[in-house]
């Protein structure tokens, strides 16, 4: 399969904090690739090097074969890559439809057309019966579908989701992996990044893992968990626990 | 809510029959600040950006067609549409330095009120223009200057120009542009991440309004016949263009009509009230107190405000 | 041209930038603390002028001493209008910001056309009618005066944030205001105090200049652009940007006055903020994108 997502030797730095070194990662077509790491390993600013919210100061990024490098997210977005936030940041003032029809319109431009797609969209993250309520009175759960149906409605072939299960119960973390992997057999190529290990060893082929910027690991999830320089990584820091379930 | 359209805009057509005289001309700035606030409300309300220099476009499309029409003899049936272009123009540089680099949205606002201010500036030191003191058409009452014997066609005009930047705000509201917008107005980044190009949008926003408030200053200019600098192109005026907006709901299409039927007549009989007592500032403090309160007490606006009131005395 | 009449503008320029200073340093100070932008600062400034004006002619005070107690007086006015309004919009979207302060100059600048009238005034001093002349050059007494006491202004308030302990606490809650909350600032007192200098700063500004700037109530926008016009220019909620910007922006002017013509000299500051939003739009001294 064709390598989708390219980075190569990507740097970032923020004043003094080197945030991404040298960060070299590929995703193939039809993957599902995690990438975890303790906090403040760059995860989250890898996404924004990635969907063009940032822009490296250093390295290449390229999306099935062209450079992404300079161009911004909506152009990105175009080219098909979409995002989550970590923070999910739903437009709340909009109904959860309209909310969706804004991610639909990138390639229906009609309304009526967006809003069919959207339909279909909500019908398949199971949001249909609260598409008329306004987003600000979903719970997180709910309001985190809503992230996710946003991104799936602008069609993606890469989509980047920047930890989609947090703050979740275990059924609806459960539900949730399993849509993902239903979008993923659709032919969604997804990048995740992830705390809740059980959720990354359940639905991710392959496992990237940061630290200090640096990628340290990669492979199948079960090999790289008993990596030692991964335990090491985590050791000390808040999500051991994590790291072990 | 289609047919209620309807019969209100039936009613309003048949008005004029049963007004007097001096009804009418307060219907005719009722209507004309209503069509401003609509215009406003395009950029200001449906894509959260918030002018304070709206003034500027008036004063820019005002001066346009009265030139045009006393040096060139171009009527202002025409130069309207001039007038509207080079506001649009104006509307252009505006946006293009306030919503590049995603600059803060304060920045598109102090650039609205500052080139409203060199407007001001410009115009008060040019001869063409007539300086500070301003520029005077004369009273012909040819309808090709747009002028007429009777106020009634000025009725007709006014409510013709609210309905047309109504529907263009409608349209607006129904499509991809909308959506856009509202999400823009919403969270940029996010909109950003779902392919929106918000620089885009909010230009395409900023050139609407500022054609359609350019087109309203040939209305400006030969219904009332005078042009001052201090006045067409001054922050007061610009706030009243906000306030109807904001009063009303701004980023909702009967906001601005709401806001004028409200603020315009209050605003007409104040000023005649207390200017011949001689109290000039006190309708505009009492408009300062007025902004106060919307944003402490009714930050949405009337119309929104009636809605939900509207909504809950349905379902109890 | 001759050199002499832009070695005078030049100092003209110098000499009315410490004004410009100080007025954009409590623009900034303002909003580096609480992110919001005083769109009644210039009406502030004409409230400190109205004041010497009251304290000239019924106390016969002198500008030059009463600016002491406008400053004061200001810091009031700033408190309460923080306390009682901005307070309650802190944590608003911008635009409602914008219209509560919009709200406030109104009120300002129209309760001063009601109980001054529109006509300019001036307010007497004897420095006015006195000059220095540096060879060729003179300097009027009244204007170097303001220069001396708007610069020792802003210094005294540089080192009253970077020296005391109230001042610390402003800056922590400009830096942070979660982290300043942490460590056990009254972030709502420190905002209070804060507003409250950015106003005693722009209200003795005004009461130092109101001896040789005829002013009316309306100049009060012309003076909050000219504000804003600065700090964008010097990069928003930097106090070394604000400094310096005033007093490039009034040398500048004052260039302008005498190359183009004297009431076209806004357009060359503003022209200056075109070229900064163009090509730096974090401002002069703005470390971030804003």
């Amino acid at each position: 399969m064709a390598a989708l997502l390219e980075v190569e030797q990507v740097s970032k730095r923020f004043g003094g904090l080197q945030a991404v070194k040298e960060l070299s990662l590929t995703v193939t077509e039809g993957e599902i690739v995690a990438l975890i790491g303790p906090n403040g390993a760059g995860k989250t600013t890898a996404f924004a090097l990635i969907s063009g919210f940032l822009h490296p100061d250093a390295g290449q990024i390229r999306f099935r074969g062209q450079s992404t490098v300079g161009r911004t997210p909506h152009q990105l977005c175009a080219l098909g890559i979409a995002r989550t936030f970590q923070i999910v940041r739903p437009f709340l003032r909009l109904t959860v439809m309209r909310n969706v029809v804004v991610g639909a319109l990138l390639r229906h431009p009609h309304v009526p057309t967006a809003t069919a797609r959207a339909e279909a969209v909500l019908e398949e993250v199971g949001l249909a019966a609260k598409r008329d309520q306004p987003a600000s009175r979903l719970t997180l759960a709910d309001r985190k579908r809503l992230e996710l149906a946003r991104a799936l409605a602008t069609e993606p072939a890469l989509l980047l989701l920047d930890e989609v299960m947090a703050g979740l119960n275990p059924i609806e973390t459960e539900r949730l992996v399993e849509l993902i992997r239903a979008i993923n057999r659709r032919g969604v190529t997804m990048l995740l990044i992830e705390h809740v290990m059980r959720a990354v060893m359940a639905i991710s082929q392959r496992v990237v893992v940061l630290s200090g910027g640096q990628q340290i690991a990669e492979g199948p999830p079960a090999r790289v968990s008993c990596d030692p320089r991964v335990i090491e990584a985590y050791l000390g820091d808040e999500h051991v626990g994590a790291a072990q379930g | 809510m289609r047919w209620a359209g309807l019969v209100l805009v039936a009613l309003l057509l048949a008005l004029p029959a049963i007004l007097s005289s001096y009804a009418i001309t307060i219907f005719i700035v009722i209507f004309f600040y209503a069509f401003l606030g609509q215009a406003w409300n395009i950029v200001g309300g449906y894509a959260g950006q918030l002018s304070i220099g709206h003034a500027a476009f008036v004063g820019v499309g005002a001066y346009t067609a009265a030139i045009l029409a006393r040096d060139t003899g171009l009527t202002p049936w025409v130069g309207m549409f001039v007038g509207g272009a080079c506001a649009a123009a104006l509307g252009t540089v505006i946006g293009y330095l306030g919503f590049r680099f995603g600059l803060r949205g304060f920045y598109f606002a102090l650039l609205t009120v500052a080139f409203a201010e060199i407007a001001r500036i410009v115009t008060a030191n040019l001869e063409a223009t007539g300086g500070a003191l301003g520029l005077y058409i004369t009273f012909t009452g040819d309808p090709r200057q747009f002028q007429f014997s009777s106020n009634l066609p000025h009725y007709y005009i006014a409510l013709a120009l609210m309905l047309v930047a109504t529907g263009v705000a409608g349209g607006i509201e129904r499509r991809r542009l909308g959506a856009y917008l509202a999400a823009i107005r919403d969270d940029e980044a996010a909109s950003e991440a779902l392919g929106v190009n918000s620089f885009r949008y909010k230009m395409i926003a900023i050139v609407i309004s500022a054609f359609l408030t350019g087109m309203g200053g040939t209305f400006y200019a030969f219904y009332f016949l005078s042009l001052q600098p201090n006045t067409v192109f001054g922050v007061p005026f610009s706030v009243e263009i906000a306030l109807r907006a904001i009063v009303g709901g701004s980023g909702t299409l009967l906001g601005p009509i709401l806001g004028s039927f409200l603020l315009t007549p209050l605003a007409e009989f104040s000023r005649a009230y207390f200017a011949t007592g001689g109290w000039t500032g006190v309708h505009l403090i009492a408009y300062g107190l007025l902004l106060i309160v919307v944003v402490l007490f009714l930050p949405q606006g009337v119309y929104p405000y009636l809605r939900r009131l509207v909504g809950e005395g349905q379902r109890s | 041209m001759d050199p002499t009449l832009i070695g005078q503008a030049l100092l003209n320029g110098i000499l009315f930038g410490g004004v410009y200073s100080l007025m954009a340093v409590g623009l900034s100070l303002i909003f580096g603390v609480m992110r919001v932008v005083n769109f009644a600062h210039g009406d502030m400034m004409v409230w400190g002028m109205y004041l010497a004006l009251v304290l000239a002619e019924r106390a016969r005070l002198d500008p030059y001493l009463g600016f002491v107690l406008c400053a004061g007086l200001l810091f009031l006015l700033g408190a309460v209008v923080q306390r009682v309004l901005v307070d309650r919009v802190v944590d608003s979207a911008h635009e409602m910001q914008i219209l509560l302060m919009l709200g406030v100059a109104l009120v300002l600048e129209n309760t001063a056309l009601v109980i001054f009238g529109p006509d300019p005034q001036r307010v007497a001093s004897p420095l006015t009618t006195a000059t220095i002349w540096l060879g060729p050059l003179f300097v009027d007494v009244a204007r170097l005066t303001t220069f001396v006491v708007a610069i020792a202004l802003t210094i005294a308030l540089y080192l009253f944030l970077a020296r005391t302990r109230p001042g610390q606490m402003i800056r922590a809650a400009a830096d942070n205001t979660y982290g300043a909350l942490v460590v056990g600032v009254n972030v709502p007192r420190v905002y209070m105090v804060a507003f409250g200098i950015g106003a005693a700063c722009v209200g003795a500004a005004g009461a130092l200049v109101s001896a040789f700037l005829p002013f009316q109530p309306a100049s009060g926008l012309s003076a909050s652009v000219t504000s804003f016009n600065i700090v964008i220019i010097g990069g928003m909620g930097s106090l070394l940007g604000a400094f310096c910007g005033g007093l490039a922006v009034s040398i500048a002017e004052s260039l302008g006055a005498v190359f183009l013509s004297p009431s076209l000299k806004e357009l060359v500051s503003f022209s200056l903020l075109v070229l900064i939003l163009l090509f730096r739009p974090a401002g002069l001294f703005g470390r971030r994108t804003p």
